[in-house]
């Protein structure tokens, strides 16, 4: 279904430990939205001069209601652009694209699943845990952070959780270290199947190496700077392998932000490899 | 055309306005609509007519296109800047036979008006480019984005230089159908701009595409390096638009009979009858579109607002007309 851009109205602002969750009115996007979408945001009104919108992960949806649906997405603050969102309040109008991307892809057949979350990369996963549940699926997260304050919605995650370990790597809360750290024995305790994560990058390249190591499959949601969100503008580009065989560059607004674990090459992230498709050929 | 245009006026009164008939030409191509998508901005319109009828506007400018497939450049390839971003994508491409097997295919399919922009590294790679594309269906117009390193020539941009310019323009003319017109698209980072666009007149190019990005460059503070994998990249959005419209005033000053397709840093309709103003033919809407992805038909249906408030009937009166004084105003008038 082709994404829609609409105008949102902001519902609610509410502060988590360092974040922010926007709630906005946007009538029709529950409907479209699946696990791993995202959308993304225009800054600071129409004679802006930051012109680049600002990309989130669906938090939450919710179909009905007096407002005729709406949106719910975490922000963090990392420049003007994230600053002027999170200063937000209730009433303020927000241009509004999506849902953007490409899902999750959930499996058939029940399985056991595994959900990492880094940071507020947990953010998409509240919605998949839902539906994999709905599924009869077993599902067990995994989040980490830096400390406890970068964290997102633990307590919130535990109910759609058979099991919840979280680690810090400065031991503020749960296991002192990182996911990757205990991810080894979670896959073993809960014969997992499938790994769903969704963080920062290095994290995302940690976690497909391991589910490469012990076979399991795995989807990573990748962060990646994004101009346009809708494919025109080629600069969310990574090198990613296709069913070919072949590395291409490609677009993680369009082509993700949801990969096969196994198909990004995660270690050239931010080069293009020798061996992509149309690769400079020296010279260059 | 009956259609009646309607604005809003103070306090939210509804103004009715008669419709303008916005219908131009660059060269040979007669378009009933004068906004275009900016080449690299728009890929090649399929993502853009999730969010409009792309056979509404203009056309689409679709992406530069080379011989081979390319991969683009490592990322970073992006950093915004003050109502502005700079981009080095590299040229990030299909190559030119799957371009057309694929993209070109779709958009005739569509039914949208097609201008192909086509990018080289030799003055042969032009020609070869123009060849691949005769007597190919669906081709509006062909932009030669002459802003290319001329590998043969130590990476010399051929639009900075109006020799080369021209000899890539003349290799594309001669290898290219005569009916379709040869738009050169031109960069604002010359000494003398008329110059150039002299030589690729000269050299039969039907049409100028003005501006091309300006080079700039960002420093990552946290790093202390540039922010670009490609160290420098094209500078784009409003903050280049009063730079392009004083390229698009000089140029039509000079020229006046050559077709200018008017672009850098629009946004809204009023942004776009500058161009007009300023002497373009057309204007194509490019970085804005990143901000909004449906620009290029709010642009649209904002110049047409805008032409007639200012009691234009027609969108070919308004081309040029600052250039024209109020005591004078057949001057231009007379242009073939």
């Amino acid at each position: 279904m082709a994404p829609l851009q609409l105008t949102g109205q902001v519902l609610d602002v509410r502060r988590a430990g360092m974040y922010t969750v926007l709630s906005l009115t946007a009538p029709g996007l529950a409907e479209r939205t699946k696990p791993g979408h995202f959308l993304n945001i225009g800054i600071g009104g129409e004679e802006s001069g930051l012109l680049l919108r600002r990309a989130f992960a669906i938090y939450q949806v919710q179909s009905r209601g007096v407002y005729g649906g709406s949106v719910d997405i975490v922000v963090g603050v990392h420049g003007k652009g994230t600053q002027w969102l999170a200063d937000r309040r209730r009433h303020d109008n927000l241009s509004i694209v999506g849902p953007l991307g490409k899902p999750f892809t959930l499996p058939k057949d029940p399985a056991n699943c595994i959900l990492v979350g880094g940071g507020y990369g947990t953010a998409p996963l509240f919605m998949l845990a839902d539906q994999l549940r709905e599924r009869g699926c077993r599902v067990d997260v995994v989040a980490g952070a830096a400390t406890e304050e970068k964290l997102f919605g633990t307590l919130e995650i535990k109910r759609a959780a058979s099991t919840l370990t979280v680690t810090t790597e400065d031991g503020s809360m749960g296991v002192q270290g990182r996911v990757t750290d205990v991810l080894d024995d979670v896959i073993t305790k809960t014969k997992a199947d499938v790994i769903y994560a969704c963080g920062p990058m290095g994290m995302l390249a940690a976690v497909a190496n391991v589910a490469a190591a012990r076979g399991v499959y795995s989807q990573c949601s990748v962060e990646e700077s994004m101009a346009c969100g809708i494919g025109v503008c080629m600069t969310c580009v990574l090198p990613v392998i296709g069913d070919d065989g072949v590395t291409r560059m490609v677009r993680s607004c369009v082509e993700g932000p949801v990969f096969r674990g196994d198909q990004v090459r995660w270690s050239d992230v931010g080069t293009v490899p020798v061996d992509t498709l149309g690769a400079p050929t020296g010279g260059h | 055309m009956s259609r009646a245009l309607i604005t809003s006026g103070p306090a939210g009164s509804a103004v009715h306005l008669p419709a303008v008939d916005m219908s131009t030409s660059i060269g040979d191509f007669e378009t009933p609509m004068p906004v275009f998508t900016a080449s690299g901005c728009a890929a090649a319109g399929k993502e853009l007519d999730q969010f409009f009828d792309i056979t509404h506007i203009g056309g689409i400018v679709t992406k530069s296109v080379m011989m081979n497939a390319r991969s683009g450049r490592a990322t970073p390839r992006m950093a915004e800047t003050p109502s502005g971003m700079l981009n080095s994508i590299g040229l990030q491409g299909p190559g030119i036979d799957a371009f057309i097997d694929h993209d070109l295919a779709w958009l005739r399919q569509r039914g949208a008006r097609t201008v192909v922009s086509i990018a080289g590294g030799s003055v042969e790679e032009y020609g070869k480019l123009a060849a691949k594309l005769r007597n190919v269906d669906g081709i509006s117009a062909i932009e030669v984005n002459i802003s290319c390193p001329n590998v043969e020539d130590r990476g010399q941009v051929f639009a900075c230089d109006p020799n080369s310019a021209a000899q890539v323009i003349q290799a594309v003319k001669r290898n290219s159908d005569t009916k379709v017109p040869i738009i050169a698209k031109l960069s604002p980072d010359v000494t003398n701009i008329v110059t150039i666009a002299q030589a690729v007149e000269r050299a039969g190019a039907d049409a100028v595409a003005v501006i091309n990005t300006t080079l700039g460059m960002v420093i990552d503070l946290e790093t202390m390096r540039p922010a670009l994998a490609g160290i420098t990249g094209g500078l784009s959005g409003p903050a280049i638009r009063p730079m392009a419209v004083r390229c698009v005033w000089q140029i039509h000053q000079a020229l006046p009979n050559l077709p200018i397709l008017g672009m850098g840093g629009i946004r809204n309709g009023e942004d776009a009858l500058q161009f007009i103003l300023a002497g373009a033919s057309a204007v194509s809407v490019g970085t804005v579109t990143f901000h909004d992805p449906s620009a290029p038909m709010r642009v649209q249906d904002e110049l047409e607002v805008a032409l007639a408030l200012r009691g234009f009937t027609t969108l070919r009166e308004a081309i040029g007309y600052a250039h024209r004084g109020p005591d004078v105003p057949e001057i231009a008038e007379e242009q073939e």
